[in-house]
């Protein structure tokens, strides 16, 4: 089978770019391992809502239509969204098909999948960064009785046995995990590294409204210092909960979390945590700050300080004197530890000689340097919301350009290539 | 790399620019980022003994320092010793306090601060009956490190306290300390 371009991966990512191609008449295929919206369907757990309003479920050419543009989606929700964004843009979607290789052949991609082979010009990699659990090294020394989840096996507090739970990691996923297994009646303890710590509601907005209006979600990935750390820095402390309460290490160790530093190590059975709890907790404070001084001074700037309430800042986070180093995992009182330490993407399908010595694509805000390959949907790829349902759309609106034009200047070339054989 | 804002360039005394550039080179050519640091120790007498520094690993090639540095270090009189030095636990606070506040001065220095004074008090608690076997369970190190840091600077509290957090980040003995570390010991 033949395209021009084939796009793989039916999320959002893939979806938005779909419509900048169709919009740019460029005549494609959507490749789906499963079903539209896939990940959000079969790798979430049962309570997660989205971190980001209605309101900001903006996806080229459609947005939110509903009576509770504040309110946070459920997961069902999420997926009915992205399921009509499909059907409305009339996306070509081939669901069931699961990619086993793209490589080069010719000038362009062959697309090797389980329902036949696309050969194409260029390809839309818009497979997610989110396939695979990341998990430390450090877990082959957990004693084998104690049962382990990754947040993508993880779906409810119901599944866990009843007993103290370790979770590792303090981002999204896992100050989230940790509030509902604590809130269930299971002792929770969770390892703290880096983090990023905001409030949900800053001066009686939400606070993606501020990093909305004050053009934070905009900056564009080559106008920051340091990419590479941009890129890499942690999901925000955040819960779309209907009381919009915010989520912090504060809020958790006011339910009776337990907070220790990050899992440095297991040796014989006992956790060893880093000392560094208190830095860690300090940097978060201190970054949570500057983007709160930022958005005062934008809205100092933009005279909105009479719509919304007075600037103020929270409570520093509160870390007890000397947090514990040691944590026995075969006493008993751990019956289940959770990873939740990130996610990574699934390349072993790329057959392409595209990725550094980590595993990752090289490229440039998402133009990948093997030519008419396109990356789309990571985090700041080009822009800070790039990862967003409401981000993802404006890098497909400058991807899509950047290949409407590398596919004219192939057709260009062909032409000029034919007109000289022809003349000869 | 940086471009100061302030009319009088900030100058901590540390080149910045050569930081970043090694940084760049270095995340092209990893390997010569593997170095390996040695020290070697001659005991002197009673409860003295002498470290010395000189060579180490580093860029892909073997380097020297400009000079042969020596520690010596005892245990004081308390502990029946002669003091002729410091007791290596206090050389280790030593060691955390130059490490931090080099990269204090260093990350002050990317972010455009000028300091006037840096000064740090380190304390650290410890037990000792862990180092006489007199209790099992009481660990031999230090049960806590407190440092604190007095720094004049241009700069507004919570952004000196940004770089002091961010020199924490980014210190190998903060690390070292914090964090456990395999330690292996021959004899030949």
């Amino acid at each position: 089978m033949r395209t021009t371009t084939v796009v793989i991966g039916a999320g959002q990512a893939g979806l938005a770019m779909s419509w900048w191609l169709a919009k740019r008449s460029i005549d494609h295929v959507v490749l789906e391992r499963g079903e539209v919206a896939n990940s959000w369907k079969t790798e979430r757990w049962d309570s997660l809502t989205l971190l980001t309003p209605n309101w900001q479920s903006r996806l080229p050419g459609y947005g939110y239509q509903g009576g509770d543009p504040d309110g946070f989606r459920t997961m069902p929700e999420t997926i009915g969204f992205i399921e009509q964004y499909a059907e409305v843009i009339s996306a070509p979607v081939r669901t069931h098909t699961k990619v086993i290789s793209v490589r080069s052949r010719g000038e362009g991609y062959e697309v090797v999948t389980d329902q036949g082979n696309w050969q194409c010009e260029t390809v839309v990699l818009a497979t997610g960064a989110c396939n695979i659990p990341v998990v430390p090294a450090v877990a082959e020394a957990v004693p084998p009785a104690m049962k382990t989840l990754t947040p993508i096996q993880y779906r409810n507090p119901d599944q866990l046995e009843e007993g103290g739970v370790f979770v590792v990691g303090a981002s999204a996923s896992g100050v989230q995990i940790a509030d509902e297994i604590q809130r269930s009646g299971r002792p929770v303890t969770l390892a703290v590294g880096e983090h990023v710590r905001v409030p949900r509601v800053y001066r009686g907005k939400d606070i993606k409204r501020w990093m909305d209006a004050s053009g934070v979600l905009d900056q564009r990935y080559d106008e920051v210092d340091d990419i590479v750390r941009a890129r890499n820095v942690p999901s925000l402390q955040l819960a779309g909960y209907t009381d919009r309460r915010t989520i912090d290490l504060n809020s958790l160790t006011r339910i009776g979390v337990k907070l220790v530093g990050r899992l440095a190590g297991i040796n014989q059975g006992k956790a060893q945590f880093s000392g560094s709890l208190r830095n860690v907790c300090a940097l978060a404070d201190l970054k949570m700050i500057r983007l709160l001084d930022t958005i005062d001074e934008w809205a100092r700037e933009n005279g909105c300080d009479g719509e919304v309430g007075p600037p103020h800042r929270f409570e520093p986070t509160e870390v007890e004197e000397s947090p514990p180093l040691l944590l026995d995992l075969t006493s008993g009182r751990i019956k289940t530890l959770i990873w939740a330490t990130g996610f990574r993407p699934d390349y072993s399908w790329l057959d392409l000689p595209v990725l550094d010595r980590k595993g990752t694509i090289r490229h440039d805000g998402g133009v990948v340097e093997a030519p008419g390959l396109y990356l789309l949907g990571m985090p700041f790829l080009r822009r800070r919301k790039s990862s967003l349902i409401d981000g993802v759309g404006d890098d497909a609106h400058d991807l899509s350009a950047h290949l409407a034009s590398y596919v004219r200047g192939k057709a260009v070339k062909t032409r000029e290539v034919h007109a000289r054989f022809s003349a000869g | 790399m940086t471009t100061a804002t302030t009319e009088k360039p900030v100058n901590n005394g540390v080149n910045v620019e050569a930081l970043f550039g090694a940084r760049e080179a270095l995340t092209k050519a990893p390997e010569a980022a593997q170095f390996k640091w040695r020290a070697s120790c001659e005991w002197v007498k009673g409860t003295q003994s002498r470290s010395t520094v000189d060579s180490f690993y580093g860029l892909g090639a073997e380097q020297k320092h400009k000079t042969k540095f020596t520690f010596d270090s005892d245990h004081p009189e308390v502990f029946a010793s002669e003091d002729a030095a410091a007791t290596p636990v206090e050389i280790v606070l030593a060691g955390l306090a130059g490490c931090l506040t080099a990269g204090i001065a260093a990350v002050a220095q990317a972010r455009d601060i000028q300091l006037r004074s840096v000064k740090a008090t380190l304390e650290a608690g410890m037990d000792i009956r862990g180092i006489l076997g007199a209790d099992p369970d009481v660990r031999n190190g230090f049960d806590g490190i407190k440092v604190t840091y007095k720094i004049d600077a241009d700069a507004s509290l919570d952004d000196i306290k940004a770089v002091v957090a961010q020199s924490q980040k980014r210190s190998a003995v903060y690390d070292i300390i914090t964090n456990p570390t395999n330690v292996t010991v021959e004899v030949k």
